[in-house]
């Protein structure tokens, strides 16, 4: 399904609440746009007027620290106003419904929304009920999608790696509660990455996985074999309902990321995880803290393509005119 | 129609201004070009003179007063600053110097980066059509354009002048 919801009648990205559908040329303008936020977070004054004025609210139904904290970062450097709320504690456990809660703020003259929450759908519902000049990211609904985590990630790839066209990506572990995973092959794909695989116990991949446009392994030596960028993915012991693995220790002999492993994929391939990690479960601290890995730098990547992001989805939005390109002198 | 222009001799007039700009070489400034026409003036500016310490460019698109209007344009480059400006002459160079909205916004970035002791505006054409109170202490060549026309240089090698009319 292409959401059209992200886009206004003038084709300018207006809402980012997936990477299904995201035209390449979509992601291509936020990862370069997001290559000269970089040298904002380098400088003395980490800061750029462009969202002065404007007014963010951290909308998190969900916990998190990495992503709330970059996403405040990130809209500070852009000079906005921030607000965090975590509704958990607050209105919407006195009955206030989700879209009340959004119209409440919305009359502060709130013009962006990130929003994570633990149902499926919830940006893109929210997306749906708000007026033109509000804008909505989706930082992680339910399994279903997290596309700025999965735009970091081709970031980051890109500036280790080069073109996505050339490299060979596995992803790695629990795919079944993924929406980092199902951003990611999304976003990897309209890319045209030579082969996307995954790697994960049958029971932690989704039916017909191969669908998506991936090739599944449950051996990890395997599908390690000849890859370029390694994505591990934090083993979502809340979600772990039943029997889906027999033990953690087993897990880990099977799936966790190990120097042993590790050797499988090409030389010089890079070590990814969205965080937060499981060491000694989905990845052994050697790896993680090694030469291979560009987890830190992901971290400060994210700011830059949040930066990207929201720059892109506030600018000229509304009352977009046909003003002649290029900069005036 | 788009149309090259040769009413004004390019290399003659970057060769004034660095002329120009030579009596200003005192306290070593450290010189910066405006993406994308000015960054190309400036290197050529900073060869002739052989500046000691590298050349800056500065890429605006943050700092522009239209951004409610027209958004961030994809295909903003990176500013680099090399040398720190903190207490340092700068002499600021574009192509252009039209309404002096770029040359507001380029002073907004460059104070971003620490307080220069000074900064010198060096342009290759200056034309009419300011909307802010902002002149150049070197300038190469004096236009005169209609209202609907526009002054782009292309480049880097060889560097032109196109005027574009604009229809309403």
């Amino acid at each position: 399904m292409r959401d059209d919801l992200q886009f206004d009648s003038h084709g300018r990205l207006r809402h980012l609440l997936t990477t299904e559908g995201l035209p390449r040329q979509t992601i291509l303008d936020i990862l370069n746009t997001a290559e000269s936020f970089i040298s904002v977070g380098e400088r003395e004054i980490k800061k750029v007027p462009l969202l002065r004025g404007k007014t963010v609210v951290n909308l998190f139904f969900e916990a998190s620290t990495r992503t709330r904290t970059t996403f405040e970062i990130a809209a500070k450097r852009l000079s906005a106003d921030v607000i965090n709320l975590n509704p958990l504690a607050s209105s919407t456990s006195k009955g206030e419904t989700l879209l009340d809660t959004v119209r409440n703020l919305e009359a502060m003259h709130t013009e962006l929304f990130v929003v994570r929450h633990r149902e499926s759908g919830a940006a893109h519902l929210i997306a749906t009920h708000v007026p033109e000049h509000v804008h909505i990211v989706n930082a992680g609904d339910g399994r279903h999608a997290h596309p700025t985590q999965a735009l970091l990630d081709l970031f980051t790839i890109r500036r280790h790696k080069g073109p996505i066209e050339n490299l060979k990506v596995a992803i790695v572990g629990d795919i079944l509660h993924s929406r980092v995973a199902r951003s990611e092959i999304h976003a990897l794909n309209t890319l045209g990455a030579a082969e996307v695989r995954v790697i994960a116990p049958k029971t932690l991949l989704p039916t017909a996985v191969e669908k998506l446009g991936v090739h599944a392994f449950t051996d990890m030596r395997k599908g390690l074999d000849g890859v370029d960028v390694v994505i591990m993915l934090r083993l979502q012991r809340e979600r772990m309902s039943g029997a889906l693995i027999s033990s953690e220790q087993e897990y880990f002999n099977l799936y966790g990321l190990t120097q042993e492993k590790l050797e499988f994929a090409k030389p010089g391939a890079i070590v990814m995880h969205p965080g937060p990690m499981n060491r000694g479960l989905d990845i052994d601290s050697a790896v993680a803290d090694g030469p291979q890995s560009v987890i830190l730098p992901q971290v400060t990547y994210g700011i830059a393509v949040r930066m990207a992001i929201m720059a892109l989805i506030m600018g000229g939005a509304a009352q977009a005119e046909s003003a002649p390109g290029g900069r005036r002198t | 129609m788009p149309q090259t222009s040769d009413i004004v001799d390019i290399e003659a007039t970057i060769a004034y201004v660095a002329d120009e700009l030579r009596s200003r070489l005192a306290h070593r400034p450290v010189m910066i070009g405006i993406h994308t026409g000015g960054a190309w003036v400036a290197s050529r500016l900073h060869a002739l003179l052989g500046l000691p310490d590298p050349l800056g460019t500065l890429d605006i698109s943050f700092y522009r007063d239209d951004f409610s209007r027209v958004g961030v344009n994809p295909t903003v480059k990176t500013s680099n600053l090399p040398v720190n400006v903190e207490d340092r002459h700068v002499i600021l160079v574009d192509d252009v110097l039209h309404t002096g909205r770029t040359i507001r916004a380029a002073l907004n970035e460059i104070f971003d980066y620490g307080r220069p002791a000074s900064v010198t505006l060096a342009v290759l054409l200056n034309r009419d059509g300011r909307e802010l109170p902002v002149e150049a202490q070197v300038v190469g060549h004096h236009l005169k354009l209609k209202k609907n026309q526009h002054i782009k240089l292309l480049g880097p090698v060889p560097l032109k002048l196109e005027i574009q009319e604009a229809h309403a």
